[in-house]
C-alpha cells in the first residue's frame, strides 16, 4: 500500500489514479504520434524544397526552426522525420514484442524439446551485438524501411521473448493453468485467455521500454548513414546531416536531438507512471 | 490487584486504497492475570490477531492503534516510543509465529537464532543463555536437547521448529507470550505433542499466554479462559467451561455447532449395491522424478493402492501430509499419470494421462483444488470463470450460458451480482464456493474434493460441506473427498480409507461405528482434539502406536 502526496494525483473519475508526470508525459507522446500522422497537413514545406539563401540558418519568422545545411526548412524535415522515427520504431515493436510474448508462452506452456529448441535458438540470437547485426544486413541487402522494421524486431524478439517466458513460467505453475488443462483446454486458450491477462501489464511496459531501445537504435543506424535514405530523414539522419553546423550553434542540429530526447524520455516516464489500475492488474 | 495485561477501550484502524481509514478493532476490553492463558479465537478477519499483536505495541503496515491503552506490566504498549517498546519486546512480551518454518534464518544455526533475544538486549553472556536454551529445549521435549541447536532449519521437522520457534520466545523470561495460530499448519498426530509441550512449560514458568487460533478444541485444550471475536468486537469472554457448555451469544453456537457437523444429514446411497462402481482402482503407484530401471519413478508416493466408489456414495481418503492422499487424487485425474495398475471409470478403462483421455471422460471426472486463490484465474471474471467449461463441455453461449451461470451461482448459495467480481474481491469461503461450482458447471459423475476445507474456517467449511451434502442429493454425484481432517470426513462419507505411506492402511465404514483397528489409525483417530478440556491431559498415546508414527 503506497501512498502518494496529494499534490502528484488527479483523481480522476474512472477509478484510475493518474499521476502528474504520467500526464504530462503522455501529452508529449501524443503530441508526437498527432505530428507524425498529420506531417503532410501540418509541415509549411516540402522535405527537400530548398527555401533558405543560407545554410544553418537562424530561428526567425518563416523558419521557426532555422535552416539546415542545404537551406532546407528545418520544421518541415523534423515534422516529416517523426513519421520515420515514430512509424518504423512502432512497426518493430509491434513485430517483435507480439512474436516474442506468444513465443514465450508458448515455450512456457509447452516446456520440454520446443522450450529447448527455442529458447537456445533465441539466446544465440541474442549473442549478436545489436548495433553490429544491424549493419551488417544493412550492408547485406541495402537499406529500406521493410529492411530496417524487419531488421529492427528481429534483434528486440530474444529479450521479450526471455521476458514473457520468465512472466509466463510463474503463471503456468498455478493450479487455474492444471484446471484447464485437465479440462482439456488447447494451446491457444491457454497462452490467449489463462495466461495473457495475467501478465498483460509488465509486458506493455516492456513494449513501451523496448520501444524506446528501437527509437535510439534507428537513430542510431541512421546517424551512421545505414537508415533512412536523403531526401527523406528520420530524426536520427538529421543530426548526422546537420552536425557541421555544431560549431554555428545552429538549431539545425539541436532540434532533432531534442525531438529524440523528449520523445525517449517522455515513453518512459509515462511507462513509469501509468495510471495505476492498468499497472496492477498483474496483481490485483 | 492490578492484572498483567489491561486493555481498555481499543480501536485500530486500517487505510483503504482510496485513503479511508475504517476501524478494525472497536473497543477491546480485557485484562489477563499472571499465568493465565487467554485464547482469541474467531474467523479469519476477525481481527484476533490484530489484537494479539497490539500486545506487543505493533500494527501492520497500512494500520495504526487510534484509541484506547494497552498496559502490559505497567506499561502502556500505545503511547511508548519505539525504542522503549524495543526494550520490552522479547523481555516482557515475546511472540510465537503461525509459520515457525517461515520464521527461520535458513542460513543460521537454530541457537544462534533462539539466543539472538539475549543478545540483543544484553541479557546474559552467550554460554549462559546457551546452558539455559539447552534446559528450554529440554523442557519443550525435544529430541536431542544438547545437539539440536547445532542443527539448521531445514534440518528440523515442522513440529519440532514450532517448539523451537517457542522456546526463542520463552529465553527472555517474558512475564506474556503470544501464541499466533502456533499450531495450525501441522498435524493432528503432531499438534498433540506440540500443544503438550507448550502447556507444560508455560504452567511451568508462571508465563500469561495469548493464544490465537480459529480451532475451538485446540483452545479448550490450553486456555483458561476464552475471548470470542468477530469483526473486530468481542462477541463473548468467559471461561473454557462456561463457552464450551452454556455459550450464551449466537455466533459463539454457531462456533460450537460447526464443530458437531452432523453426520446423520445424508441420506443412503439410492443405488443399490449390485451396480457396477463408477470408479476403481487396482494396484495404483505414482510417484515423481525421472523413471528408474525398473520403471518406476524416482520416489514413489503411491504405492499400490486399490479402492472403489460406488454411484452417488462418498469415499474419504485421511492421511498426514505426505502420506501420498494428494498425489493419488492427482493420479485419478490424469495430472500425475500413474506408473502401474489400472483405472476404470464408468466401466471403461481410462488412460493414465489427462492428455490421452476422451473429451467426455474429462468431463465426467471433474477435481477440486485446495487452495481457491490459485484455483481462480485472477485476471478474469467469475462469469468467464464459470462459463469457460460451459462452453467448452456444452457449447453453450450468449443468453443460455448467462442462465446457466446464474443457475450455479444459485446452487452454490452465491448472489447473482458477484458475477462480475474478480477472484480477489471474494471471501475465501465464497472462492471455494465458485471453485466448486466450476467443476459442477461440467455436470461430471464424480467430484475429487482435494482439502477443499483445509484452508477455511470452522464456521464456513461446515457450510460448505453442507452445501455439497444437498446438491449431492439434488444431482446425484459422487465425491472422492481427501482431507487430514477427520471430522469433515465423517461428516459426508459413507467410507473411509486410511492412507500412510504411500499405502491404505484400513477402510473404515463410519455407518456401521466400526473402530480402527490398524495401530496408525488408531493414532490419527485418537488425536483429534475433542471440545473436552481434559482431552489432552488424559489422552493415552501408548507407546506402540507412537512407534508407528
Amino acid at each position: 500500500m503506497k501512498t502518494y502526496s496529494p499534490t502528484g494525483i488527479l483523481a480522476a473519475r474512472s477509478g484510475y489514479r493518474v499521476n502528474l508526470v504520467g500526464l504530462v508525459s503522455f501529452f508529449v507522446v501524443l503530441f508526437w504520434a498527432l505530428v507524425a500522422l498529420f506531417a503532410p497537413y501540418i509541415a509549411p514545406h516540402s522535405v527537400g524544397e530548398m527555401i533558405d539563401l543560407d545554410y544553418f540558418g537562424p530561428m526567425r519568422p518563416g523558419l521557426w526552426l532555422g535552416s539546415d545545411y542545404l537551406g532546407r526548412d528545418m520544421l518541415s524535415r523534423v515534422i516529416f522525420g517523426a513519421r520515420y522515427t515514430v512509424g518504423i520504431s512502432l512497426a518493430a515493436v509491434s513485430i517483435a514484442c507480439f512474436t516474442g510474448v506468444v513465443l514465450g508462452m508458448t515455450s512456457a506452456v509447452l516446456r520440454g524439446p520446443v522450450d529447448m529448441v527455442v529458447s537456445r535458438l533465441l539466446d544465440a540470437l541474442n549473442s549478436i551485438p545489436s548495433k553490429l547485426f544491424g549493419l551488417m544486413v544493412v550492408a547485406a541487402v541495402g537499406s529500406s524501411i521493410p529492411v530496417l522494421i524487419l531488421t529492427l524486431s528481429v534483434i528486440y524478439i530474444p529479450g521479450a521473448y526471455r521476458f514473457s517466458r520468465a512472466l509466463a513460467v510463474n503463471i503456468e505453475t498455478m493450479d487455474f493453468i492444471m484446471v484447464a488443462r485437465i479440462r482439456g483446454e488447447k494451446l491457444p486458450y491457454l497462452i490467449g485467455s489463462e495466461i495473457l491477462p495475467n501478465i498483460i501489464g509488465p509486458v506493455l511496459a516492456d513494449l513501451g521500454l523496448r520501444f524506446v531501445f528501437i527509437v535510439l537504435l534507428l537513430s542510431g543506424l541512421s546517424f551512421l548513414g545505414l537508415g533512412v535514405q536523403p531526401p527523406y530523414a528520420d530524426w536520427g539522419a538529421l543530426v548526422r546531416e546537420n552536425i557541421g553546423g555544431l560549431p554555428f550553434a545552429a538549431p539545425a542540429v539541436i532540434v532533432p536531438s531534442l525531438a529524440i530526447a523528449t520523445l525517449t524520455i517522455s515513453v518512459n516516464l509515462l511507462i513509469d507512471n501509468l495510471p495505476q489500475k492498468i499497472r496492477d492488474r498483474s496483481t490485483s | 490487584m492490578t492484572n498483567l495485561v489491561e486493555i481498555r477501550g481499543l480501536t485500530v484502524e486500517a487505510t483503504t486504497d482510496s485513503g479511508r481509514w475504517i476501524q478494525i478493532l472497536k473497543g477491546i476490553d480485557l485484562d489477563i492475570a499472571a499465568g493465565e492463558t487467554v485464547a482469541f479465537i474467531g474467523e479469519s478477519g476477525s481481527g484476533k490477531t490484530t489484537a494479539a499483536m497490539t500486545l506487543l505495541g505493533y500494527a501492520r503496515p497500512g494500520c495504526r492503534i487510534s484509541g484506547g491503552t494497552v498496559k502490559v506490566d505497567g506499561h502502556d504498549m500505545v503511547t511508548l516510543s519505539e525504542k522503549e517498546r524495543s526494550a520490552l519486546r522479547g523481555t516482557t512480551v515475546a511472540y510465537v509465529p503461525q509459520s515457525a518454518a517461515a520464521a527461520f534464518n535458513p542460513a543460521a544455526t537454530i541457537m544462534d537464532q533462539v539466543i539472538e533475544v539475549t543478545r540483543i538486549h544484553g541479557l546474559m553472556p552467550p554460554d549462559e543463555a546457551r546452558r539455559r536454551a539447552v534446559a528450554l529445549f529440554r523442557a519443550l521435549s525435544l529430541p536431542d536437547p544438547d545437539g539440536i541447536g547445532d542443527r539448521y532449519p531445514h534440518q528440523v521437522s515442522g513440529g519440532q521448529l514450532q517448539r523451537l520457534a517457542a522456546a526463542m520466545a520463552l529465553i527472555g523470561d517474558p512475564k506474556v507470550v503470544i501464541f499466533d495460530e502456533p499450531t495450525t499448519a501441522l498435524d493432528v498426530t503432531t499438534q498433540v505433542e506440540v500443544l503438550r509441550a507448550f502447556k507444560a512449560v508455560t504452567a511451568q514458568r508462571r508465563v500469561a499466554c495469548v493464544y490465537v487460533s480459529h480451532d475451538l478444541a485446540v483452545v479448550a485444550q490450553i486456555a483458561d479462559r476464552i475471548m470470542v471475536l468477530r469483526n473486530g468486537e468481542v462477541q463473548e469472554t468467559g471461561s473454557v467451561h462456561d463457552i464450551l457448555t452454556r455459550p450464551t451469544h449466537p455466533y459463539t453456537k454457531e462456533l460450537l455447532h460447526a464443530f458437531h457437523p452432523d453426520a446423520g444429514g445424508r441420506t443412503a446411497a439410492p443405488v443399490s449395491d449390485d451396480s457396477a462402481p463408477l470408479l476403481e482402482i487396482n494396484t495404483l503407484s505414482a510417484g515423481y522424478g525421472p523413471p528408474q530401471s525398473n520403471g518406476q519413478p524416482l520416489v514413489l508416493a503411491v504405492k499400490g493402492v486399490s479402492l472403489q466408489v460406488k454411484r452417488g456414495t462418498n469415499l474419504g481418503i485421511i492421511g498426514e501430509s505426505g502420506c501420498g492422499k494428494s498425489t493419488l487424487a492427482r493420479s485419478i485425474a490424469g495430472i500425475l499419470p500413474a506408473c502401474k495398475g489400472d483405472i476404470q471409470f464408468n466401466g471403461k478403462e481410462l488412460w493414465h494421462s489427462a492428455r490421452q483421455r476422451s473429451h467426455d471422460q474429462l468431463r465426467d471426472l471433474q477435481i477440486v483444488f485446495q487452495h481457491a486463490d490459485t484455483a481462480l484465474n485472477p485476471a478474469k471474471s467469475i462469469e468467464d470463470i464459470l462459463g469457460r467449461p460451459l462452453t467448452f463441455y456444452h457449447g453453450l453461449r450468449g443468453r443460455a450460458r448467462d442462465a446457466r451461470v446464474d443457475a450455479l451461482l444459485d446452487m452454490v448459495r452465491l448472489p447473482r451480482a458477484l458475477r462480475h467480481r474478480r477472484p480477489a474481491e471474494l471471501s475465501g469461503g465464497q472462492k471455494q464456493r465458485v471453485n466448486f461450482a466450476r467443476a459442477l458447471a461440467a455436470e461430471p459423475k464424480l467430484i475429487l474434493c482435494d482439502e477443499i476445507t483445509s484452508a477455511l474456517d470452522t464456521v464456513v467449511a461446515a457450510a460448505i460441506i453442507d452445501l455439497l451434502k444437498e446438491l449431492q442429493r439434488e444431482l446425484g454425484l459422487s465425491y472422492v473427498f481427501i482431507s487430514h481432517d477427520l471430522s469433515v470426513i465423517e461428516a459426508i462419507c459413507d467410507e473411509i480409507i486410511v492412507m500412510y505411506r504411500g499405502q491404505t492402511v484400513e477402510t473404515i465404514v463410519p455407518a456401521a461405528r466400526q473402530q480402527p483397528q490398524h495401530p496408525y489409525s488408531k493414532l490419527l483417530f485418537s488425536s483429534v482434539p475433542k471440545l473436552d478440556p481434559t482431552w489432552l491431559d488424559t489422552l493415552d498415546l501408548d507407546p506402540e502406536r507412537m512407534r508407528v508414527a
